[in-house]
């Protein structure tokens, strides 16, 4: 089949070439960011947690256990305790800065194990074929095919649950996930008139794949990485929450709202902050991911 | 149609034997701590040793495996610890429930994503399509528990118009309906995040195929472009996604089921987890993993009668 | 004189981009009265494009008409409402598309496709609809209706989707028909097929007809005025004979003159490549948009002042957009010069393959059926000599990719013999060969979107390929990556800069030095220019040909564009089906005794030149599918100079003619030479 002149018709042309050697290629994508609003209102949110949670040690009012048994007899909000204490008169804000730090250092350690399992197994099964794409594969197939809840249960209560069992966990259950979503690209990539002419060259399978074909990937994958990070938050809160998660006493979102939404009819603000709190950096991450295609798009 | 059939059993074989090797391997591979369980914490090493061989724990793993399996396919899938009951009544009662809270929520998610996922998707960066974007990406990020509070704290604590546990218990004076009303609520408006976005993706990328400027250029109305057109195409990825849905509905409820107390499947694993009840846990794996793989071969069916192409 | 069907009144169109608005199409004023075809013709990014879809006014969310009418039948189309749009789309304006199999749903039958049109614009009941349907099918020409009517897009061919499509915008009666690069991507004999169909119609119907192509070959051969458009802006209109018999623009005289037309020939001269690049749309100038590199250029009067479309010596009807329309010198076209003495020296083979097959055995799958295997090439002899060109010619199908593939070692022969300098490398996969064997022979790829990796540096890309094919260190990459990009012609600044900045031909000649990293004997070339605008082409064929007289390396040409092949090559292989047809010097492939195929595919291609008579031979039949190969010879099920059962049965002798000329038909040569010089060559 004939193929068509390569410049598309109308396409607009980007910025000047000469516009574009100024600027150097991380920076100008950087403060593409700014460009979309959910990419931005994300990156401050996300920039907000992470500065809380870089600082909680000095802006916390109290420490995160410290129970303040003078405000048990008034555990809403005042000014002694901006968002209040919770049932054992331990101040919330405190806790909910402290809380935000395993969060922050399990979620992105569990995507960078996942993407990094994810991108080896992907490229060798996209790129090799054969055997390995098979085996791969079905084993994925079937970590995807159970449900992960039941699995964490299972894994954790017979491991027992500390930060790095977590992180274990949660980085065999997302894997298979990126692996399948690098194995698609690879299979794509794989058949470009470039990657044929490193074969030419007599390039090993390993350049080819890490070198040629692993860089295009970079798209997809990056917004794939902020997605599982808000999931991942989610699930570390899920976990807090049936109480598989990191052990008492240190504050865990979720372990926060454990504890605290049976008295909801009593003291909703107790189970209200943590929920909030989750929710908002979440959010972040998952406007940051929504900003990022729109960019990716529009390019 | 036959080679589809057969590869997709053995597919189930092969997994169902992988997971159940798994699990039980996991669970009884200290043959110690089961009979110990049993006996409890203050019983003597004899007597724990004792009950081990009584169970016939002391053999090898793979030949308890395998006795296991024979067990099984007897359909005899043991006793209960935590539920003092044998394994396949818990289980069936439960799934019955979770069955229930599933069928209602699915029933209203497919519609619900599907409308908004074609309305959002039809007019991309249309005011409509970036509300309802922000909706689903807002809904997908607050988790399933928070959204429970979120409701409670509403509906519950400050309004008092519905109950604030769903036991299924008849009496406390609240119906059956109003205590399904916000576990419902719950998991249709967080799952629904996802699968709207998941629409919306499809349904964007499909209006900027040439097939529709064909359509439109044609000189049909929009209505006939969208309904005929677009949709039809649009549909065929996300059908599978939302058929995996039903996965997540019987086994990742199990945090809604405990907000709200519900008696569900996904609960009693929980429980099952925890108390180290084996043969429950081991029983209610193997369910959930074939009920996966189902719906994985029913999304796989579903993805070839709707795509012409593929049939071929 | 009679109401313009249509009128374009100073139209503008604009896009909304990251940094302001772009101007598509600036100034733009032409007229069509009822029934007349129109061609438009010019390079990517002319606008060719946009204004026909202005005309149905679906310019996205970002393009707006910004100025201007477009008067329809008197309606202004550029401000009536969505109601009226619609009630003209499809009913009174019609449009065919360059993708057929794009623009057809996959998920619904093309019968019913069909059928939406009769019975949204007419309110035809089904049964009605249905009938139309029916007639129109047979009208364009696809054998059996009924059966297509319930078939979806993908069973069909191209050819077929694209007749289809000409259905459907037929199917209403149309007033005006715009087909936008509608044979773009079918195949040489199959787009013959569809231009004549396209005639047929037009006699028919009286439709108008805007037609839009890259290819000046179709334009001429379909319409009856032309518009050529540089950058946004109509530089010259008027009739057909006038356009292509006395340009008035240096545009269009550049663009007839580096077209290689199938008599000329690179031992003559160098193809006239028009100098400079395409401006970006952000850099307008003011004055003549093509003054950057127009040979005549004045800048006192050609780039201060924008140049109105001006009637040449009053004659409305032919309009150029030059200040020095009658101060040009008179252009003749670039005839075929009398063929030099045959410069198929019989030199010493370097590359030569012996009963070369390919057969792609299915996967067997654990429950699979027995699927027959692809034949994708069969008893290929072929050789090319030291210093000389091969060109293999054919159209999808053919096997000349696989050939390529072979060559390059991504596939290996699973019969017979592929040599290089008496060393045997048909069983050598890539991997298996050594550095030395991978020096010498390179491969050049189609698509410059993909030919090169867009993380990388164009000095990282050609550095790499100098240290694996050279061993060379490091610290010497850079001077080698400067001198090669010399060699291509670009500038070595060109190092740093990445793929996304760089134009097709750019792209091109990056890779065109990243083959040549290794000093290689022999480079492949699989359709190197297919993808390339017309003027670029030019240029990279003449690159290809200094390098191979500068290097002495040999160069295997695929291609299915005839005309480049009859400039560059030595000789000449015609494919079919996986066996060649055809083999021998070029100058005697292209005259007769040609093979039937051979025959076929030169009168199908469309020439640039009004008056290109001869009888024209319109292939019928459908290619037959690879896993079904015919028995006797290949071409048998469409060959118009079929002989009866013979041809089907039993596999053709391979007649040996002079010079190393050769082909495989039952017909023996003098016969055919007889038959077909009652026509007329070439």
């Amino acid at each position: 089949m004939t193929p068509t002149p390569a410049t598309a018709e109308v396409l607009v042309v980007p910025a000047p070439v000469a516009a574009r050697r100024r600027a150097r290629g991380w920076w100008r994508r950087l403060t593409a960011v700014g460009d979309s609003t959910p990419a931005t209102v994300g990156v401050a949110v996300i920039l907000f947690w992470l500065t809380m949670a870089a600082l909680a040690p000095v802006v916390a009012p109290y420490a995160p256990n410290a129970t303040d048994l003078a405000a048990l007899a008034h555990t809403t909000p005042s000014k002694a305790h901006w968002l209040g204490t919770d049932h054992l008169g331990r101040d919330l804000l405190s806790r909910i800065l402290w809380g935000a730090r395993p969060v922050l250092v399990i979620a992105p350690l569990a995507v960078l194990g996942a993407t990094a399992l994810g991108c080896l197994l992907g490229l060798a099964a996209g790129y090799k074929g054969g055997w390995i794409d098979l085996v791969v594969t079905r084993a994925c197939d079937i970590v995807l095919s159970f449900p992960v809840i039941i699995l964490y249960m299972i894994i954790l209560t017979h491991f027992g649950s500390s930060a790095w069992n977590i992180i274990g966990v949660l980085t065999l259950t997302k894997a298979p996930i990126i692996a399948r979503i690098v194995r698609g690209l690879t299979l794509d990539l794989r058949e470009r008139e470039y990657v044929t002419a490193a074969k030419m060259r007599g390039e090993s399978s390993l350049y080819i794949m890490f070198v040629e074909i692993l860089p295009n990937a970079r798209g997809p994958l990056i917004v794939d990485m902020c997605l599982r990070t808000g999931y991942n938050i989610i699930i570390i809160g899920v976990l807090g929450f049936l109480g598989i998660g990191l052990p008492p006493p240190d504050p865990d979102w979720g372990g926060m709202v454990k504890d605290t939404y049976g008295m909801m009819m009593v003291w909703p603000h107790m189970a209200l902050v943590p929920c909030a709190a989750i929710s908002s950096l979440v959010v972040g991450f998952n406007l940051l991911a929504v900003g990022l295609r729109e960019i990716g798009l529009r390019d | 149609m036959a080679r589809f059939a057969a590869k997709h059993c053995a597919f189930l074989l092969l997994t169902l034997s992988v997971v159940s090797f798994l699990v039980f391997a996991l669970n009884e591979f200290s043959p110690g701590a089961v009979a110990r369980k049993e006996r409890g914490a203050y019983a003597t090493q004899e007597q724990v040793e004792l009950l081990t061989r009584q169970l016939g724990l002391d053999r090898p793993l793979l030949v308890r495996y395998a006795d296991y399996v024979g067990k099984v396919a007897r359909g005899d899938l043991g006793y209960s610890a935590r539920f003092k009951a044998p394994v396949g009544d818990v289980i069936w009662k439960h799934l019955r429930n979770t069955g229930l809270l599933a069928a209602l929520a699915f029933a209203c998610i497919v519609p619900f994503s599907m409308l908004l996922g074609i309305a959002a998707g039809m007019r991309e960066s249309s005011r409509l399509d970036r509300a309802i974007l922000i909706f689903s990406t807002v809904m997908a990020s607050i988790p399933e528990f928070a959204l429970g509070v979120f409701l409670a704290s509403v509906f519950v604590v400050w309004l008092g118009w519905l109950p604030g546990t769903a036991t299924l218990v008849a009496g406390g004076g609240w119906s059956l309906g109003a205590q399904l009303v916000l576990p419902v609520a719950v998991i249709v408006l967080f799952d629904s995040g996802y699968v709207i976005s998941m629409i919306r993706a499809s349904m964007v990328e499909v209006m900027q195929r040439p097939y529709i400027r064909t359509a439109v250029l044609k000189g049909l109305p929009f209505r006939s472009v969208i309904l005929r057109h677009a949709v039809r195409n649009a549909m065929i990825t996300p059908i599978t996604v939302i058929l995996l849905q039903i996965n997540y509905l019987v086994a990742g409820v199990v945090v809604v089921e405990t907000v709200f107390a519900y008696p569900g499947f996904g609960r009693m694993m929980l429980e099952g987890a925890l108390f180290k009840d084996i043969a429950l846990v081991e029983a209610g794996a193997l369910v959930a993993v074939s009920l996966a793989v189902v719906t994985n071969i029913l999304g796989d069916a579903a993805y070839m009668l709707l795509d012409p192409r593929i049939r071929a | 004189m009679t109401d313009a069907l249509l009128e374009l009144q100073d139209v503008a169109i604009t896009y909304a981009a990251r940094g302001g608005e772009v101007e598509a199409v600036r100034r733009l004023s032409l007229r069509l009265e009822p029934g007349e075809a129109l061609g438009l013709v010019g390079e990517s990014g002319c606008g060719k494009s946009t204004v026909a879809l202005s005309i149905v006014r679906y310019l996205g969310r970002t393009g707006r008409i910004a100025r201007g009418r477009i008067l329809f039948e008197g309606r202004d189309l550029a401000t009536i409402g969505d109601a009226e749009l619609r009630a003209l789309r499809g009913r009174r304006i019609a449009m065919v598309y360059q993708d057929p199999m794009a623009s057809l749903n996959p998920v619904m039958t093309v019968g019913r496709q069909l059928m939406e049109v009769p019975m949204i614009h007419d309110g035809a009941g089904a049964d009605a609809a249905r009938r139309r349907a029916l007639a129109m099918l047979g009208e364009v020409k696809l054998s059996d209706p009924e059966a297509v009517m319930d078939r979806y897009p993908h069973q069909l061919s191209g050819g077929q989707q694209q007749r289809i499509v000409i259905a459907m915008a037929l199917i209403a009666e149309p007033a005006l028909l715009i087909m936008d690069e509608p044979t773009t991507g079918l195949d040489v004999t199959v787009e013959a097929a569809v231009l004549d169909l396209v005639r047929d119609l037009r006699r028919r119907h009286r439709s108008a007809i805007v037609f839009i192509s890259h290819n000046l070959g179709t334009v001429a051969r379909v319409c009856d005025r032309i518009g050529v458009m540089y950058r946004g802006e109509l530089v010259e209109d008027g009739p057909v004979r006038r356009i292509f018999g006395d340009p008035r623009h240096p545009y269009t005289r550049g663009l007839l003159d580096c077209l290689p037309t199938l008599g000329r020939d690179k031992r003559h001269a160098p193809l006239v490549p028009i100098p400079g690049h395409l401006e970006s749309s952000h850099a307008r100038p003011s004055g003549c948009g093509f003054a950057a590199r127009c040979v005549h250029v004045e800048p006192a009067r050609c780039t201060v002042t924008p140049i109105p479309l001006a009637p040449i010596d009053g004659d409305t009807g032919h309009r150029a957009a030059c200040v020095r329309a009658t101060e040009l010198p008179v252009w003749s076209r670039r005839r075929a010069e009398a063929p030099a003495a045959s410069a198929a020296v019989a030199s010493a083979a370097l590359v030569t393959t012996e009963h070369l097959g390919k057969l792609y055995r299915p996967r067997g799958g654990l429950f699979g059926r027995r699927r027959p295997g692809v034949r994708a090439l069969s008893d290929v002899d072929l050789g090319a000599g030291r210093r000389q060109t091969l060109a293999i010619v054919g159209e999808s199908g053919c096997g000349k990719s696989t050939l390529a593939k072979v060559l390059a070692g991504i596939e290996v022969a699973s019969e017979g013999r592929v040599s290089l300098d008496g060393i045997e490398i048909g069983r050598l996969g890539v991997d298996a060969r050594d550095r030395q064997l991978k020096r010498r022979l390179q491969m050049v790829f189609q698509n410059p979107d993909s030919t090169l990796n867009p993380s990388h540096t164009v000095g990282y890309a050609i550095g790499r390929a100098l240290r694996r094919l050279r061993g060379g260190a490091p610290a010497d990459a850079a001077a080698g990556v400067a001198r090669l990009l010399e060699v291509v012609k670009l500038s070595p600044a060109m190092a740093g800069r990445r793929p996304r900045q760089l134009s097709g031909g750019e792209k091109q000649r990056v890779a065109i030095a990243r083959a040549l990293a290794g000093d290689p004997d022999v480079i492949v070339a699989d359709e190197p220019v297919s993808a390339l605008d017309v003027s670029v082409q030019a240029a990279i064929v003449n690159l290809l040909a200094e390098l191979q007289a500068a290097h002495g390396t040999t160069l295997i040409f695929i291609s299915h564009d005839l005309a480049v092949v009859r400039y560059l090559a030595d000789h000449v292989a015609v494919m079919y089906l996986g066996a060649v047809a055809e083999f021998g010097p070029v100058e005697r492939v292209f005259a007769p005794p040609w093979h039937p195929y051979t025959e076929a595919l030169l009168s199908a291609v469309p020439v640039p030149d009004p008056d290109a008579a001869g009888a024209r031979i319109v292939l019928e039949g459908v290619v037959p599918r690879a896993t079904e190969r015919p028995r006797g010879c290949p071409f048998a099920t469409r060959c118009p100079r079929k002989v009866g059962a013979v041809c089907e049965d039993t596999p053709p002798p391979v007649q040996r003619l002079a010079d190393g000329h050769r082909l495989a038909c039952h017909i023996p040569p003098a016969e055919l030479q007889r038959l077909q010089s009652m026509i007329g060559a070439r």
